[in-house]
């Protein structure tokens, strides 16, 4: 037989991809039971409007429709949405508008027919009589006095203030040689899967048992959720989060359509299936950022920070999505990146306003984190004529300081930040590029270094760190079959990232066999056991630690067993190559088979112990995982279009040691795309009324491929301590690092003219106008 | 309405509304759920599948405007128990990760490689302007496209 060869560290293509290269996948929609009916949602055209009335007369008598529901038809039946994170207003959220629409797609009332086509055919006779009111649509706005409130009950838009101060810092800014002072915005973002949101319910009557296939992050928490809001016992409800099209934070959440097609098809006794459409998915499907920061750093003349005081100003929306509140307060504590700096304080300020909710997107409130501190450094050495990089150099923590305790009481697990910073110039040719830059600006043209050294925060434990509801523990269930193959069942519920194939190489190591002997599962409750799910890169650091704990449980029954057939002691075993072997001569062996036999045999060589393989282990972190590293780009303005062309772009990442090269840059690139169009492109408008003026992806600026750079990567590599694979997470460091990485580049580009800031999205018109105001004055 | 058609030459004959798009003929009465639906106006490029060799948008056209042609979808890429080219583009360089973008990504790229043997990277990125993806960031999509390209020039013996 073949010798097996080693697959972790190994470029190997995806287990996942033959299925999907050739259109056999199954997504949501792709899911086909008999008689299934189909609902269509109405929304509300307004952004705050008192409804009257609403007549469904003609809908209810058009061909094909089965039943149409409004607020008045679910009032005291059904629970609402829940937000789990703590915040001192917390409004009720219906499935369907009760009284009132509080932004432009809240859903007003549900059609059910045989097809879409007649369902929407329907919903478009749905007679809704509304009183327009004021909507407020900036955050800033809406804590003013009378400013429209959202919900009346609370007499205020004030979701909850957060408040981390600390008067070292008044005392840093009182004796720093220069405090910057500064405003900067994190604009909200569309996180835009490709695959919109969907969810289909089958009611079986006799059996009391709700299946639900959505388009899902967290199968099991979603179920926990569903049968809380429909009143069903949690045994009785099975979620399946088949093939995922992407997340992105976006379907870590619970949403109105998916409890509602479990209440219909409850109701009617056939199958409901719901599919978002774009401009729901633009509307409805939860934003990301939306934070207003104004900030004061004291400094020293030679670049130290002595401190970061910030306020922020957060747009939460109309309602509370699962985490909506706990997201800003990742951006608060993880301002002062990967600097040494001794003080810090916050004070966030989270308001209703006439949108849809905010929450996660890829980096969760991270992203803004790493805005605030890489163009915090950039301020700085501007304001002081500093390189940048010195400015960097001067208050990185050193890397003989870890684990370190920062000034806002996180841990940082290890790190070497000169050394990412070191390896990404090196790759530019930092002070080549320098010169070639001045030579340039002789020739009027504006070229642009960027640099951002982020650092982020990974695999959220221990679960104390996080809302009950969503812990920081992962689940895994590994089963050795009685052929020696290996199923693993694990908690999280990867949509795109790969872990069937990261986790496959793992476990075909551990035990001596083929990637092909092992299958992967994941994504539906009634095989797998309670997980968590997949968000805040934690898969492969939390999820792939569970799965160790278990690979090691079912390896000591192995050897245990082995031990006895080839009279050795179980820590001198091995597993290589199909074969249970002594570790100092791999020749004196026995076939795995063998021992696996013995192991589900009628006759276990072990008095007392239980027949079978397999073991089920939950990880819980004790510590979070820090990713790092230095992305650096150059970039050149056009001054007669504005327009940014990138000259390159080069991302040194640190995510602790790599399973899959392959996939850790495929992670990197989607992040960089992301963090760029956030630099460049992207911003969800709402106009002053609330009418959301981004609701198709003509006006939503989603980058398509010639607006992106060809990015150079390369990596150091400091392990994490906190699990046995020494990993840290990079499913969220790119776009964590390019964002300030862009903009710092676009700035400097410009400082020949004065331009300061300019806040994201930096479009052509926003750096035309900037550069033509800039000549003039 | 009746309506004739083949698809990954199979002919076929239904009678339909004359409303109904392309895109949900082929995955509704054909049941080829290969192609996907991302935007229903033709700006993401999830539904692109070749109409008589040339790439549309499905989820634009109406079945009815594809009476008498030839569709070809994902599920008609491969022959004879092969991946076609593209498709181990796609696998051999992770153009892919949802996968969700990936069907109608990998007919554009055919409509490309049917028009010009040897794309340059520029050329590819302004091919697959109008399919978006939200998880790759492009550059394996390239190189996927680039290495199908080469595989297929080899094949043709050019």
């Amino acid at each position: 037989m073949a010798v097996v060869p080693k697959f972790v560290g190994e470029r190997i293509k995806r287990r996942e991809d033959p299925r999907l290269i050739s259109g056999t996948a199954t997504y949501v929609d792709d899911v086909r039971l008999p008689g299934t009916l189909s609902a269509v949602v109405l929304r509300s055209p307004y952004a705050h409007a008192r409804i009257n009335s609403i007549n469904v007369d003609a809908a209810r008598s058009a061909p094909g429709v089965v039943a149409v529901l409004t607020g008045a038809d679910l009032k005291d039946k059904v629970g609402g949405i829940p937000c789990v994170a703590p915040a001192e207003h917390i409004p009720f959220h219906p499935l369907l508008a009760q009284g009132k629409v509080r932004f432009v797609g809240e859903s007003v009332a549900v059609v059910v027919a045989s097809d879409a086509y007649k369902a929407q055919d329907a919903a478009d006779l749905i007679e809704v009589d509304y009183d327009s009111l004021d909507a407020v649509s900036d955050p800033e706005k809406a804590l003013e006095d009378g400013a429209p409130i959202l919900h009346e009950e609370f007499g205020t838009n004030l979701v909850t203030r957060a408040l981390v101060p600390n008067p070292a810092v008044d005392e840093a800014i009182a004796k720093a040689d220069k405090v910057i002072k500064f405003r900067i915005v994190n604009q909200r973002l569309a996180p835009v899967p490709m695959e919109p949101r969907g969810a289909l319910a089958d009611w079986h009557q006799a059996l009391g048992h709700l299946t639900v296939w959505t388009s899902t992050q967290i199968p099991h928490l979603l179920r926990s959720a569903l049968a809380a809001v429909l009143g069903l016992p949690e045994n009785r409800v099975r979620v399946i989060a088949p093939e995922v099209g992407g997340g992105f934070g976006a379907k870590l959440n619970f949403y109105r359509e998916e409890a509602l097609v479990g209440y219909l098809s409850r109701m009617l006794g056939k199958p409901v299936k719901w599919i978002e459409r774009r401009r729901e998915n633009l509307a409805t499907t939860t934003h990301g950022r939306g934070q207003i920061t104004y900030l004061e750093v004291p400094v020293k003349n030679d670049g130290t920070v002595l401190g970061i005081k910030a306020k922020f100003i957060c747009d939460m929306g109309a309602y509370l999505q699962l985490l909506t509140p706990a997201i800003p307060g990742f951006s608060g504590l993880m301002m002062t990146g990967c600097y040494k700096i001794p003080a810090m304080s916050f004070e966030q300020v989270m308001v209703f306003t006439n949108k849809m909710a905010t929450d996660a997107y890829r980096g969760a409130g991270r992203p803004e984190a790493a805005y605030i501190a890489e163009r915090t450094m950039d301020m700085v050495a501007g304001e002081l004529g500093l390189d940048p990089v010195e400015v960097r150099r001067r208050n990185f923590i050193p890397k003989d300081a870890f684990p370190y305790t920062t000034c806002a009481g996180l841990v940082y697990d290890s790190g070497d930040y000169n050394a990412a910073l070191n390896k990404a110039l090196e790759i530019v040719d930092y002070p080549k590029m320098r010169a070639e830059q001045a030579e340039a600006l002789k020739h009027g043209r504006y070229i642009g270094i960027g640099i951002a050294s982020y650092v982020e925060i990974c695999g959220i434990g221990p679960s104390a760190m996080l809302p009950p509801k969503v812990p920081g523990w992962e689940s895994a269930t590994v089963r050795m079959e009685p052929d020696s193959r290996v199923t693993v069942l694990t908690g999280i519920s990867p949509h795109g990232q790969g872990q069937e194939t990261t986790f496959a190489q793992m476990a075909a190591d551990a035990f001596g066999i083929d990637i092909d002997d092992v299958t992967v599962v994941h994504g539906d409750t009634a095989i797998v056991q309670y997980g968590v799910g997949t968000f805040g890169s934690r898969g492969l650091s939390v999820g792939g630690a569970a799965l160790m704990m278990s690979v090691g449980k079912v390896q000591d029954k192995l050897k245990k067993i082995a031990s006895t057939m080839m009279e050795a002691p179980p820590d001198q075993l091995t597993f290589t190559n199909r074969t249970v072997a002594l570790k100092s001569d791999a020749s004196k062996s026995i076939p795995l088979q063998a021992v696996v036999d013995a192991a589900y045999g009628w006759k276990m060589p072990i008095p007392g112990m239980e027949p079978g393989l397999d073991a089920t282990s939950v990880f819980e972190p004790t510590g979070c995982t820090f990713p790092f590293g230095t992305h650096i780009s150059v970039v050149e303005i056009d001054p007669d279009t504005g327009v940014v062309k990138f000259l390159s772009y080069v991302a040194v990442d640190d995510c602790g040691n790599i399973i899959s090269p392959l996939l850790v840059a495929g992670q990197v690139h989607g992040g960089i795309a992301q963090g760029i169009a956030q630099a460049l492109y992207e911003e969800v408008v709402y106009d002053e009324n609330g009418q959301l003026i981004t609701a198709t992806l003509m006006d939503y600026a989603a980058p398509r491929a010639q607006m992106l750079p060809r990015y150079e990567l390369a990596h150091t590599v400091t392990p994490s301590p906190l699990n046995p694979m020494g990993v840290k997470g990079v499913g969220e460091a790119g776009t964590i690092g390019s964002t300030p990485c862009v903009v710092n580049a676009v700035m400097d580009a410009l400082k020949p003219l004065g331009v300061r800031h300019i806040d994201m999205p930096l479009r052509p018109e926003k750096l035309w106008r900037a550069i033509k105001d800039a000549k003039k004055a | 309405m009746r309506v004739n058609l083949t698809v990954n030459g199979q002919p076929r004959s239904d009678e339909i509304e004359p409303r109904l798009l392309l895109v949900h003929y082929l995955r509704d009465v054909a049941g080829l759920t290969g192609t996907h639906v991302g935007c229903e106006s033709t700006l993401c490029g999830a539904c692109t599948v070749l109409l008589d060799g040339k790439a549309v948008k499905s989820c634009t056209v109406l079945a009815v405007q594809a009476d008498g042609a030839s569709v070809t979808t994902v599920e008609g890429l491969a022959k004879d128990g092969k991946f076609h080219p593209i498709q181990d583009g796609f696998w051999e360089e992770h153009g892919l990760q949802c996968g969700y973008c990936t069907p109608g990504m990998m007919m554009a790229a055919v409509d490309l490689l049917s028009r010009t043997t040897n794309p340059s990277e520029d050329e590819i990125r302004h091919a697959l302007e109008g399919n978006l993806c939200r998880c790759t960031g492009y550059q394996h999509i390239i190189k996927a496209v680039q290495y199908a390209a080469e595989k297929m020039r080899a094949a043709a013996g050019r």
